[in-house]
């Protein structure tokens, strides 16, 4: 193997590993301000243990977040020297003001936020809670805005075969930037519900009586139930965005190789790339036609357009981005039907989680991760579907990447693969540990306070 | 951009010196952080608790240092960031698995089952090494201006080893600081070990460096600039001294002066460091780039420079405010 394919391969491992941490902070920190609030506004003690348990989980996947980040700032130079010859100019400024403007606000009100409780008064351990999440909203920001713009490049001129910035505010609204900032703030918010969904599952199913648990476990279910709409509705707008400015993309996710009308929605098939084809296809006649163009008639362009005269495609490898864009939409659905049904369950004859079935919330424990898969396909979908160009139209993958001896590479990779694969059971299994401890505990003092009635108040504080 | 004057001119050298004030800042507060970490092992169990509460809530936004230096070089000098980066791959990735390993077992010792602390806190003291002693090894091969030669593996080694025992000074520096007590005792003992190695790693480091490359030589050992060094060095021995009786007279019986010994190792450090600075001037790559040559366009660094000049004072103002907060002796890290 090159050192091209090695690099990409450690690229696409770490950013992976990076996202996952993100996507769960960015959410869980307003989460912990709702908790937060909802606590000072009731005085209700349950809000208060939602608070202590999750802020646990905050501290330590932001933890995670943070050195896996560094890690990706080194990557730049160390396996893309290329990218920053060519776009420096661009990606620059925006890497710089995401420093800025948001990682040091984050790292050092963290402190506060995690520590500071007993410290400071509690309007400003507010304001740290505050600061913390706009902080980790804002990097998602500016990360995506240079994501996007390496998608739907604008406001720029290339000089001599490097990029120089002609308009800022062109730059930063890209094209695609709404689309993509709009749909990855949904998945992190859905990511947290699950997350939450599915931990206060497994404490329900494991016996935990407190009232806390299932406060969470409906705040879970309520905001699940809440974007899932939304995200399925901006994913659409997002296609049509792509649709317009990398239709080679989109052809690939449908599996779609003749420009014509009447395309058929494949739901499954086995692209061919080979043969050009889809084999084993399952489809709904008309149906990409009247998602991408809104008429059964509507013309959908094929990947046999994108191919160059030599014969070489120009589109990306099609099996990758086809699968993963069926495993985001697929596990959009399942959390759409899952969320509605529990949804459904709790306010019929208003039952709460008490109308909830075992087996329901058994869905929702195998759910708690679903929302990292939906996020990764996804971002695979996008990412690979970029290929050959990693800034699109301007700079290849292959010309961006350094000259290192592929040894060299391919063993930091191993390095990484198993440091990520060790801390990932580390991470999991760290979470289900906490969460039954904090339920033990819940019970224990129940318990005490129903027995001989010793001390009723700190028992409902408790529960 | 005119009052700026010639901006090709003017702004290299501001970006080199925002470059220069995140590097030092970052060799402080990490260094006393990864310092503790590399002290870990030779502590109790209710001693290490201590000493990692001693540093909870900075950490990360010690890290954060790092993070802008390497943002800075990526975004002000991207070539010399590729240049320098390729070339101290393997170091580079030590480094990080190294944060990686150090960063997570801060959480991982506090948080998992009790059984599985002692390999966590392991992974602490393993992942600070990891991160101190690649630190210490890029410092030389760049010192030696990223050759693969066998003197300059052979000295890159030797700043590999004296690092970490910098680190650790200046990290026994904090916890005389921050502690009291037995364990405060202990942090004395430590520092007055380790200042040794810390007089001899400098001496070291001002022997070879003139030897690296004959530019420098002359720059050093020139007439009317040796005249402008000179202080350097001279204000270093005195530090020295004063640190070496500082640790003597330590602790006082009201605990007055124990932030003495942090205070003067910031100062040593900020001395070697404009050394190294004053060395290498106008080079981002020793001996191959200079930052002029380096430099991304003017206009990125225009746009950049805005939001530094806004956003610095600010960081700044809150990042004494998170030292305020905590400041006086470390307590048990609590969430509530
Ligand atoms: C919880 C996560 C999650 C869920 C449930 C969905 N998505 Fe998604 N999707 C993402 C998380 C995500 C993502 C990881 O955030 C991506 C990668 C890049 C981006 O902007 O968002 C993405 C990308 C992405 C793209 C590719 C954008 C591009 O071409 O660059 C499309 C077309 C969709 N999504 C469409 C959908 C549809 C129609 C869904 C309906 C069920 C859906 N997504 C559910
Ligand atoms: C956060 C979620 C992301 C994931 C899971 C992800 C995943 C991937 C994957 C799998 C590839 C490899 C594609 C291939 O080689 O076929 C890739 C490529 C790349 N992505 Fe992303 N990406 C993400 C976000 C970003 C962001 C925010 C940026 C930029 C700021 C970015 C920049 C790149 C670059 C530079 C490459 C080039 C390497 C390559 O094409 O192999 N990615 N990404
Ligand atoms: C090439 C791409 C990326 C680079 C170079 C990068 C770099 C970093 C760095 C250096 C940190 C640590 C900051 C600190 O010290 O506090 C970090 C943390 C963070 N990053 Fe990334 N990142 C990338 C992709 C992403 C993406 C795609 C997202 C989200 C959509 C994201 C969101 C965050 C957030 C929210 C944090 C805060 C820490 C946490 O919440 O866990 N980053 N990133």
């Amino acid at each position: 193997m090159d050192a091209l394919i090695l690099s990409r391969i450690q690229f696409g491992a770490n950013i992976s590993f990076h996202i996952l941490f993100p996507t769960i902070t960015i959410a869980l920190g307003w989460l912990l301000l709702f908790f937060k609030l909802r606590f000072n506004a009731t005085g209700d003690e349950k809000w208060m243990d939602a608070y202590r348990y999750w802020v646990k989980v905050f501290a330590l996947t932001f933890a995670l977040g943070v050195v896996s980040g560094i890690t990706m700032s080194f990557q730049f130079g160390t396996n893309w020297p290329g990218f920053m010859e060519a776009v420096g100019n661009i990606a620059g400024p925006l890497l710089a003001y995401e420093i800025l403007t948001a990682f040091f606000l984050e790292a050092v009100f963290l402190g506060i936020m995690l520590f500071g409780f007993s410290k400071v008064p509690n309007w400003l351990h507010t304001t740290a809670t505050v600061l913390v999440a706009f902080g980790t909203t804002m990097s998602a920001f500016w990360i995506l805005v240079l994501n996007s713009w390496m998608h739907t490049p604008a406001g720029f001129e290339m000089r001599d075969g490097v990029a120089h910035a002609t308009d800022w505010l062109a730059i930063i609204f890209n094209p695609s930037m709404p689309y993509r900032l709009g749909h990855t703030l949904l998945a992190s918010g859905l990511t947290v519900a699950f997350l939450v969904a599915g931990v206060s599952a497994f404490r329900l199913l494991i016996g935990d009586k407190g009232r806390s648990v299932r406060a969470t476990f409906a705040t879970g279910v309520g905001l699940a139930a809440l974007l899932i709409p939304a995200q399925i509705l901006m994913g659409d707008m997002h296609g049509l965005n792509t649709l317009e400015h990398q239709p080679q993309k989109v052809a690939a996710m449908e599996g779609n190789w003749e420009t014509r009308s009447n395309v058929p929605l494949v739901l499954f098939a086995i692209p061919d790339e080979e043969a050009r084809e889809n084999k084993w296809a399952v489809t709904i006649p008309n149906g990409a036609s009247l998602i991408l163009k809104h008429s059964a008639d509507g013309v959908v362009p094929g990947l046999n357009d994108f191919v160059a005269e030599d014969g070489t495609a120009l589109h990306p490898p099609v099996a990758p981005v086809f699968f993963s864009f069926r495993i985001m939409v697929g596990i959009g659905f399942a959390m759409l039907a899952l969320s509605w049904a529990a949804t459904v369950m709790m306010v019929r004859k208003r039952r709460g989680v008490e109308g909830v079935p075992r087996l329901v919330l058994w869905a929702f424990l195998g759910m708690t991760f679903s929302g990292w898969v939906a996020t990764l396909a996804g971002w695979y979908t996008t990412e690979i579907g970029r290929q050959p160009w990693l800034v699109d139209g301007i700079l290849t993958t292959a010309q961006a990447v350094g000259d290192v001896a592929p040894g060299m590479v391919m063993s930091s990779l191993i390095g990484y693969l198993v440091v990520y694969a060790v801390l990932l059971v580390a991470y999991i299994g760290v979470i289900f540990y906490l969460a039954r401890k904090a339920s033990n505990r819940m019970n224990e003092t129940l318990w005490a306070g129903l027995r001989g009635g010793v001390n009723n108040k700190t028992a409902e504080q408790a529960s | 951009m005119t009052f700026l004057g010639d901006p090709s001119v003017s702004l290299p050298i501001i970006f080199a010196v925002l470059l220069g004030v995140s590097i030092l800042i970052y060799v402080v507060l990490d260094g006393f952080d990864l310092g503790v970490g590399l002290l870990s092992p030779l502590a109790t169990d209710g001693h290490r608790d201590r000493m990692v509460a001693s540093i909870g809530p900075f950490w990360d936004a010690n890290e954060t240092w790092l993070v802008l230096a390497v943002g800075l070089l990526l975004v002000a000098f991207p070539a010399a960031h590729g240049a320098i980066l390729t070339a101290l791959y393997l170091p580079v990735f030590v480094l990080l698995i190294g944060l990686i390993l150090r960063g997570v077992a801060f959480e991982f010792r506090a948080k998992a089952p009790v059984d599985k602390k002692a390999a966590w806190d392991f992974a602490f003291f393993l992942g600070s090494l990891m991160a101190a002693v690649s630190q210490g090894f890029m410092l030389g091969l760049y010192i030696m201006g990223l050759q693969f030669t066998g003197v300059a593996l052979a000295f890159a080694a030797l700043t590999a080893a004296f690092l970490p025992v910098g680190y650790s000074f200046i990290g026994a520096c904090w916890l005389i600081m921050k502690t009291s007590g037995e364990l405060q005792a202990k942090a004395l003992r430590w520092a007055r070990k380790s200042l040794w190695g810390v007089g001899f790693g400098l001496l070291l480091i001002s022997f070879a460096t003139p030897m690296a490359s004959l530019r420098i030589f002359d720059k050093w050992l020139s007439f009317p600039e040796a005249i402008l060094l000179a202080p350097l060095p001279l204000l270093s021995l005195a530090i020295l001294v004063l640190l070496w009786l500082a640790l003597q007279r330590l602790p006082t019986r009201n605990d007055s002066w124990a932030w003495a010994p942090f205070a003067f190792a910031t100062v040593l450090f900020f001395l070697a460091f404009c050394g190294l600075a004053y060395s290498f001037y106008p080079y981002v790559v020793p001996e191959q780039l200079t930052i002029y040559e380096a430099a991304a366009a003017p206009e990125s660094l225009f746009i950049i420079l805005v939001g530094a000049c806004v956003v610095l004072p600010i960081i700044l103002a809150y990042s004494a405010l998170s030292f305020f907060v905590f400041r006086g002796k470390a307590t048990e890290l609590r969430y509530d």
